[in-house]
């Protein structure tokens, strides 16, 4: 009878199989583990875009502590210039009546040929919609119409209070957008959805207009010709890429000097001070704040609204203070043992009133003080190292004894340095910086590198303490342009989508009217990811993530072989995946999930091991063009590519894209120090002959990155590229040959 | 004594496995994960269970008072039992092939976007709205608006084994 039962059993659990609802079952059962199956891909993904990008930023942070280290440790008793100093410049000395002197434009003539806008001010909203349109047909508007319509902007923000204060009344509904970095095609397209500002549309605007996107100075240019057009309307919040000294790495610098090779320079000045000057916060009905980051346990809205904010012209800079200070949050002293100081550049002034000394120096060049000037700096750096104090804030002790060393003139704001100075900075920083995290408490951002991550119970407090119910912050990448969290209390809005890779993410905007009721509008900006199922979106995004990461695997690689030889006592060229796993988070320090990651990165084992000679060899990046460099040079070099170009920016104080052969070997000598390697003389002559150099002695800088990319060799060998966004056609092409694929390994099973 | 090893070593593996599906998840680097991912994380190991299933699998991982995340050191165990003892097997392509076909009643070779969409979102574990447009943004054949589900299960089966 249990045969029987057995047999029964099977003849109705088949029957029961075919029926249309157990069908429906399986099918169900089965999508969700294929879709689960994407979602892991998607998130590592995603994971991998955010850990890379976070590292990057943390780079570029530590590059900074490192410039102003090096400014801290200055000799004041020589008279020779810090290579860099004039980036921690605030050119106070001069009245705003002077600056506008400085930025004025009507000495540039516009020639007839021309098409572009010509603005008349004060602007109107036809002038803003004209512009535009006239950016819409990738027309540039002439450097004269910049300059003074960032003039006009500049006197408006100064008369602007830190918090922005709007009303819901008369039925007005109000949108607010959040990060654009750029991306000029999402403005367009969130004006076209939902209607440019007026006065019937109020718009609030979160911070991050600039960099990464290409046309991040339309959009300034948009965003503050409707500010002047409805200044009671359109309302500006400062977002941690308003910032020089970022932008000098993430492109916006780059990008506004080779669209004004003229005038880019007065620009990008003019900019800082608008980036200064643009209010905090934005505070809708009393209800709701709108923030670029966030907030901290210490985030005090009265505070805040008391503070200088123009002061702070990199929110990565802290104040100035009569007593440095003994907290240290960035500065990592071991870093700095063997320095080589690098003294004295020639170039060519940024401001209209030189410091009486300097003149004399203008003409001289490195060379002429880097001997003596390292060897008994060094000694006296030693001496220093083991006195200083490291912290940031102390550098604008030495920056002031320098100052006032080289000019005649007292600056205006020396006299008030009180403690609270580092309060008001760390306030903002906060608030441009600042991540929300599900647990509760409030800990230093040590991903990012600046303000903190803040849970729940922090919200809740805040909330309460300033009678608010929603904060409405930006700063971090969705995957469907927003996400809620804290209870709903929190809502992060970005605006910028394709934001990693076409098809990576949905941008949004959210309307609120006077009930606060948010209401969102999500889109997606390029027409190549229409008809992109999602596993395709992921397939794409997923992609373009494990090449970078190929990529970082491969500058590593002699770190990386180092390690598995360490491992691979016996030198058998094999080694297992967990190894390989541990070896390369202890290599990288980058916080990814490498075991679910490899299948995507490996290839081929042999018996669960990987032979890792090969493996590299199957990473086939073609090199840079140079065989005598040392492997090892060259993937350093490419490594801190960012940071290099930076430097070479930064060195480049007139801004021409040039640097001297001299200047070219300090900033690879500055590189050496802050990375602790040697960079031999060798290796930077060879480097200089790999550049394709213009005859007259100096470098293009551009040039000099460019031959300096690695080539995905692959993408060589297939003679297309897979990161082009897809055609439809080329999609079903694509699409039909995998089908093609299923039909032959269907077939070849029955 | 060979035995012993390659039962640990599996053992091993199994939870590093574990542990790595778990941390794609653990967002603040803290080891509890949202409950709400238990599912992604269970199905991303390999295993194919219910809703029903992981229902039972979410209470029996939840704590006494839930507080919406589970802990890696209540995860463990649970899921290294699931997985060496290899519960909620994967559905092979035959059986799959043979579910859309007993959804095929007249036989024609596809389904239309209407008929699979009622099946799916009104028997057996009902897809969300969501679920449903999801699937057949992958599964509508562009050209001519049906599911040609030979195709698509093989071309899902294919896709998982690169």
């Amino acid at each position: 009878s249990k045969k029987c039962y057995k047999l029964l059993h099977h003849f109705f659990f088949h029957r029961v199989l075919l029926k249309a609802m157990k069908a429906a079952v399986l099918i169900q059962r089965w999508y969700r583990q294929y879709a689960a199956r994407m979602e892991v891909r998607r998130r590592y993904t995603w994971n991998i875009f955010q850990s890379m990008e976070y590292a990057d930023l943390q780079d570029q942070i530590k590059l900074y502590n490192f410039l102003g280290y090096l400014m801290d440790n200055f000799t004041p008793s020589s008279t020779e210039r810090n290579l860099i100093s004039h980036i921690f410049r605030e050119n106070e000395v001069c009245r705003d009546a002077e600056w506008e002197r400085y930025f004025s434009y009507n000495n540039i003539t516009v020639p007839d040929i021309y098409s572009g806008p010509r603005l008349t001010f004060p602007l109107d909203m036809d002038q803003a919609a004209h512009l535009v349109e006239a950016f819409k047909n990738k027309q540039q508007l002439h450097s004269r119409y910049v300059l003074q319509l960032l003039l006009e902007t500049w006197k408006l923000l100064r008369v602007l209070p830190n918090i922005n204060r709007v009303s819901t009344c008369h039925s007005k509904e109000i949108t607010i957008c959040g990060d654009l970095h750029g991306q000029l095609e999402d403005l367009l397209l969130i004006f076209y959805k939902n209607g440019m500002p007026s006065l019937e549309k109020p718009y609030v605007f979160n911070g991050d207009y600039v960099d990464r996107g290409k046309d991040s100075i339309e959009i300034l240019l948009i965003l503050f010709a409707f500010l002047l057009v409805f200044p009671g309307d359109v309302y500006l919040n400062r977002g941690n890429h308003e910032d020089h000294i970022i932008n000098l790495r993430y492109g916006f610098t780059k990008e506004v000097l080779n669209k004004y090779k003229l005038h880019g320079k007065r620009i990008l000045k003019l900019l800082q001070k608008i980036f200064s000057w643009l209010p905090l916060v934005t505070v809708i009905d009393q209800r709701v704040l709108i923030v670029h980051g966030g907030i901290s346990d210490t985030t005090d809205l009265a505070l805040i609204a008391r503070v200088d904010r123009h002061r702070y012209v990199s929110a990565l800079r802290p104040p100035k203070k009569k007593t440095p200070s003994r907290t240290n949050v960035y500065a990592d002293s071991e870093r700095y043992d063997e320095m080589i100081i690098c003294k004295n550049r020639r170039g060519s002034l940024t401001f209209p009133k030189p410091f009486g000394a300097r003149e004399s120096f203008q003409r001289r060049s490195l060379q002429d003080f880097s001997s003596t000037v390292a060897r008994t700096l060094g000694e006296e750096f030693e001496v220093r190292r083991r006195q200083a104090e490291f912290s940031l804030s102390s550098f604008s002790k030495s920056h002031r004894i320098l100052s006032s060393a080289l000019s005649s003139d007292s600056e205006p704001e020396s006299s008030e340095f009180t403690d609270t100075g580092n309060d008001e900075w760390k306030q903002i920083l906060d608030l441009l910086w600042s991540d929300p995290m599900s647990h509760d408490g409030c800990i230093p951002n040590e991903v990012r590198g600046g303000g903190c991550y803040w849970g729940p119970d922090v919200t809740e407090g805040f909330l309460n303490r300033h009678n608010l119910q929603l904060i409405i912050r930006s700063h971090e990448c969705k995957q469907d342009g927003y996400e809620f969290c804290h209870n709903r209390k929190v809502l992060t809005l970005f605006s910028a989508s394709n934001y990693y890779e076409v098809g990576s993410n949905r941008g949004a905007f959210v309307r609120l009217g006077p009930d606060l009721v948010p209401y969102f509008v999500q889109y997606q900006a390029t027409s190549m990811t229409r008809g992109l199922s999602f596993p395709q979106n992921v397939k794409r995004t997923e992609h373009t993530a494990l090449k970078v990461l190929r990529e970082q695997l491969f500058v590593h690689k002699s770190d990386l072989l180092s390690a598995f030889q360490e491992i691979d006592k016996e030198n058998t060229g094999l080694i297992c995946l967990n190894d390989w796993a541990s070896a390369i988070e202890r290599v990288l320090h980058l916080d990814l999930p490498w075991r679910v990651l490899h299948p995507q990165l490996v290839s081929s084992t042999t018996d669960g091991k990987l032979d890792y000679h090969g493996w590299f060899r199957d990473l086939a990046l073609k090199k840079p063009s140079s065989e005598h460099i040392e492997q090892t040079m060259l993937e350093t070099l490419y490594r801190h590519r960012s940071t290099l170009e930076t430097i070479f920016r930064i060195v480049d104080t007139d801004n021409s894209g040039l640097i001297t052969f001299e200047d070219f070997r300090q900033t690879l000598k500055l590189l050496s120090a802050y990375l602790k390697m040697e960079i031999s003389d060798e290796v930077i002559n060879e480097l200089v002959i790999s550049t394709d150099t213009n005859n007259d002695g100096s470098i293009d800088i551009d040039e000099f990155m460019e031959a300096f990319r690695l080539v995905d060799k692959s993408r060589l060998e297939r003679g297309k590229s897979l990161l082009k966004p897809a055609t439809d056609t080329f999609l079903s092409i694509h699409t039909l040959i995998e089908l093609a694929f299923g039909f032959f390994f269907f077939f070849f099973f029955f | 004594m060979a035995d012993k090893y390659s039962a640990d070593t599996i053992i091993t593996e199994t939870q590093k496995r574990i542990s790595n599906a778990f941390d794609v998840f653990d967002h603040e680097s803290n080891k509890t994960v949202d409950v709400r991912e238990i599912g992604t994380i269970i199905r991303s190991l390999g295993c194919f269970p219910s809703e029903a299933d992981l229902h039972d699998i979410i209470a029996e991982l939840e704590e006494e008072e839930p507080t919406g995340f589970v802990r890696y050191e209540k995860f463990l165990p649970t899921m290294t039992k699931i997985l060496l003892e290899r519960k909620f097997r994967p559905i092979t392509e035959d059986l799959l092939l043979q579910a859309f076909e007993v959804l095929d009643q007249q036989k024609k070779g596809h389904l239309e976007p209407e008929e699979l969409t009622k099946y799916l979102t009104q028997e057996g574990e009902p897809f969300t709205q969501e679920e449903m447009d999801e699937m057949l943004s992958a599964a509508v054949d562009p050209d001519k608006n049906v599911i040609l589900y030979k195709d698509f299960v093989s071309m899902m089966t294919f896709d998982d084994t690169r």
